[in-house]
């Protein structure tokens, strides 16, 4: 509760009341909530030694789990950027019949529980389901298989590529390409030129919020990922597993490794804002 | 004649084409395959499935969790939001980063903390057994994820709409005599009350459905620590394909009332609530 003595050195004069008080309490539910237990998880690896840190996540099996988890991660990433530059771009540009719909449905993963998502994919995607059969003659196995981890992190990470590029789009508007077009360029080459580049920035930082989500994915992906140790077995599961052997290091070391990608990536997207809003 | 700015017919059609035919694939079909899967022995079996007692405990223990996590992230949002918005002061930017450190951590993480220092090995796992209190493997703790996980959902809402409304409007309420409280509820409440909805929405969706961070903590125990999500696993792995998918359509028809809350909220007090939604 320092916050509460501080608080009065630390404001500019400010007529209102409550600092201290909200100020206080924020600092005292975010500990308790957030950080001591984050913390918690940041030391605990460390009693193995770094030797036993190293050897815990280098471990096959847990190197296994770490690749898919980031393999997968990026290929989804890749395929959502593509996949949500364009649904972003047909919502934002054009009305047509199921527009609305169209647009509500982008926040079903945000909304749809993980654990549903994951069932309801491994039905439709298994050898009898309304996909799976139709790709049986072509001899296509998605459930069960890494292929299924990749389907379950599209579905997972589309809707942050379209809500980060719809804004800006929108924002955009038509003004930048007109220009172009007065300038001679072909509608291709206007996209290429001078809508691509704008956008790149929003490009990437949907691209990076979907693969960090997609690395930590754990309920839409057991189910459809058949959960074969050095094959199709995810990170997050493989902590799971450690903790129900009561290896809680060997769990926290797996977790800390994966925390530290995503804020490495944070920390990237924080850097690339900062330049992008510099160049502006 | 076309515009400068318009795409040809054909590459529009392709465009609107390929955007619906891969929505309806990645996100409409899973969503059908759970109502069809819940009904495939017909409305009866599906009603049957949702009247099991442990079906009943695990709805009870959703309702229970959220009653308990949403209204307590609810509060920390509007403080949060009121120390961030109305005062000037060292480490902010700080502060709001670490707001919004839950939503960067992987679900199974947001469990695995919370292991880490109640369970049977944590740091004060051998002082609670000694006590006979349980939090791991119990409603403390599922309590405990569900708070993570939502934590920033209220605050992340509030602080941009409060930021921008600045606080003018609280100084002049408070030069004409009026008290803290009443500038508060009379004053900013009203301000924020469809972007305060809002957040409530998106926290509440996600502390009902949360899936990942209960799982580690829960100890799927049957009838007492399953939650709706934890039940539809449960029931999936046990080849109970009709009552997991009916227990999934609950919260899929849960899911569906959010999105068009959202939406509407979104369409009809559009400048009411922050600009930028990303969860």
């Amino acid at each position: 509760m320092a916050a509460l003595t501080l608080g009065g050195s630390w404001k500019r004069k400010n007529a209102l009341p409550g600092f201290g008080l909200s100020l206080g309490f924020t600092l005292f539910y975010l500990s308790v909530v957030v950080l001591i237990p984050l913390a918690a998880l940041i030391i605990r690896p460390w009693e193995l030694g770094v030797d036993g840190f190293i050897k815990a996540v280098t471990e096959p099996r847990v190197l296994a789990a770490l690749k898919l988890s980031f393999g997968a991660a990026a290929i989804a990433a890749v395929v959502n950027t593509f996949f949500g530059l364009l649904v972003a771009w047909a919502l934002t540009r054009y009305r047509f019949p199921g527009h609305r719909l169209v647009d509500a449905l982008v926040d079903l993963p945000f909304a749809l529980p993980t654990s549903v998502a994951g069932i309801a994919l491994c039905t439709l995607y298994a050898q009898n389901g309304w996909i799976g059969e139709l790709l049986v003659p072509l001899n296509i196995k998605v459930a069960y298989t890494p292929l299924g981890v990749v389907v379950a992190l599209i579905f997972i990470g589309l809707p942050f590529v379209v809500r980060t590029l719809q804004p800006v789009l929108a924002d955009l508007g038509r003004d930048p390409e007109e220009a172009a077009a007065t300038l001679g360029a072909g509608r291709f080459q206007a996209f290429r030129r001078v809508v691509l580049p704008a956008l790149a920035p929003a490009l990437v930082t949907g691209g990076a919020l979907a693969f960090a989500r997609a690395v930590g994915e754990y309920g839409s992906v057991i189910f459809i990922a058949g959960n074969l140790p050095m094959k199709s077995e995810i990170a997050p599961l493989l902590i799971i597993i450690k903790l129900e052997q009561f290896d809680y290091a060997g769990a926290a070391a797996i977790g800390v490794v994966m925390l530290a990608a995503s804020f490495l990536i944070l920390l990237a997207l924080n850097v690339l804002q900062v330049w992008t809003a510099g160049r502006r | 004649m076309r515009g400068a700015t318009e795409d040809h017919p054909l590459i529009r059609w392709a465009l609107v084409g390929i955007t619906i035919g891969f929505v309806v694939l990645f996100l409409l079909l899973p969503l059908l395959t759970v109502f069809s899967a819940a009904l495939e022995k017909g409305i009866g079996a599906a009603w049957e499935a949702l009247g099991d007692p442990d079906a009943l405990s695990s709805i009870k223990l959703t309702f229970i969790t959220a009653l308990i996590a949403v209204p307590l992230n609810t509060v920390f949002g509007v403080a949060a939001a009121w120390a961030v918005s109305k005062y000037d002061f060292r480490g902010k930017s700080l502060l709001t980063s670490f707001i919004d450190l839950p939503f960067s951590v992987s679900p199974v993480i947001s469990g695995l903390i919370y292991v880490l220092i109640f369970g049977l090995q944590g740091w004060l796992g051998p002082w609670l057994r000694e006590h006979d209190i349980k939090i791991i493997f119990a409603l403390p703790g599922i309590v405990l994820a569900t708070m993570f996980v939502t934590f920033p959902f209220v605050a992340r809402e509030l602080i941009p709409l409060m930021t921008d409304q600045g606080r003018d409007e609280e100084e002049a309420a408070m030069s004409l005599g009026a008290s803290g409280l009443k500038t508060f509820f009379r004053v900013t409440l009203p301000s924020i009350k469809w972007g305060l909805l809002y957040g409530v929405l998106l926290c509440n969706a996600r502390a009902m459905g949360e899936f990942g961070a209960v799982s580690v903590v829960s100890g799927h125990i049957r009838g007492q620590t399953n939650t709706m999500p934890l039940h539809v696993e449960v029931l999936y792995n046990d080849y109970q394909f009709v009552a997991a998918f009916a227990v999934a359509s609950v919260l899929a028809f849960l899911a569906l009332v959010t999105l068009t809350l959202k939406s509407f909220l979104e369409w009809r007090y559009a400048d009411e609530i922050a600009a930028v939604h990303r969860h």
